[in-house]
């Protein structure tokens, strides 16, 4: 949640949720969120577990850029 | 019965001491909400009452459903937490555990306006036409 939320100041284009998992398990389930923490971004890109900034990014660039797989 | 422990407080005291602009948190809640709602506003309010630069407000989901919208927020508990702007920071479900860390690191941030990412990473975000939802799905434990 760390760097989202430092994306999120630095651009304004970013906004960050960060989802309590077991508060909400339909949601979860929506994602299929098998383990945290588990990133979505624009519903096209994901992936589990922390990453560096530099990979974080590039999932930015490639949710943005029409990579990924809708979730 | 507080949440936060003596210990708590006193590493948030310490770490709002890097608060400059002021900090607005709005928690939305729900009166028939799950047991949570109560907890985060309990959870917000001693963290706010920590500095005299956070405020705090609590909204309905149901009767303050024009905010809730323009916040983009359609279940609770809902934490906003905004500096001079709203920089598109919320938390759902409450901020306790690992993510109280968030919520601290959260509100320090917008009170600075600082991120603290490389040059490479500021450029590219920098030049992002198009708007970026990241949803981070974590646990307390």
């Amino acid at each position: 949640m760390r760097l989202a939320q430092h994306m999120a100041v630095a651009s304004d284009q970013v906004r960050a949720d960060c989802i309590e998992a077991n508060e909400f398990p339909e949601w979860s389930q929506q994602y299929r969120v098998m383990a945290v923490p588990k990133v979505v971004i624009n519903d096209r890109v994901q992936f589990e577990g922390a990453l560096p900034e530099r990979d974080f990014l590039s999932a930015v660039l490639r949710a943005v850029n029409g990579g990924g797989t809708p979730a | 019965m507080p949440i936060l422990t003596d210990r708590d407080r006193e590493a948030v005291t310490k770490e709002f001491e890097k608060l400059t602009d002021p900090v607005k948190v709005t928690v939305f809640s729900q009166e028939l909400g799950s047991e949570t709602c109560q907890q985060t506003e309990w959870l917000v309010k001693e963290v706010v009452d920590l500095t005299d630069k956070a405020s705090m407000e609590v909204l309905n989901l149901i009767l303050d459903r024009e905010k809730a919208e323009a916040y983009g927020v359609d279940r609770v508990p809902a934490v906003v937490v905004e500096g001079t702007k709203d920089y598109g920071i919320r938390f759902f479900g409450i901020p306790a555990g690992y993510e109280f860390t968030n919520l601290i690191d959260a509100v320090v941030l917008v009170s600075t306006g600082k991120p603290s990412l490389s040059e490479e990473t500021r450029a590219a975000l920098a030049a992002l036409a198009s708007p970026v939802h990241i949803k981070v799905f974590a646990t307390p434990t």
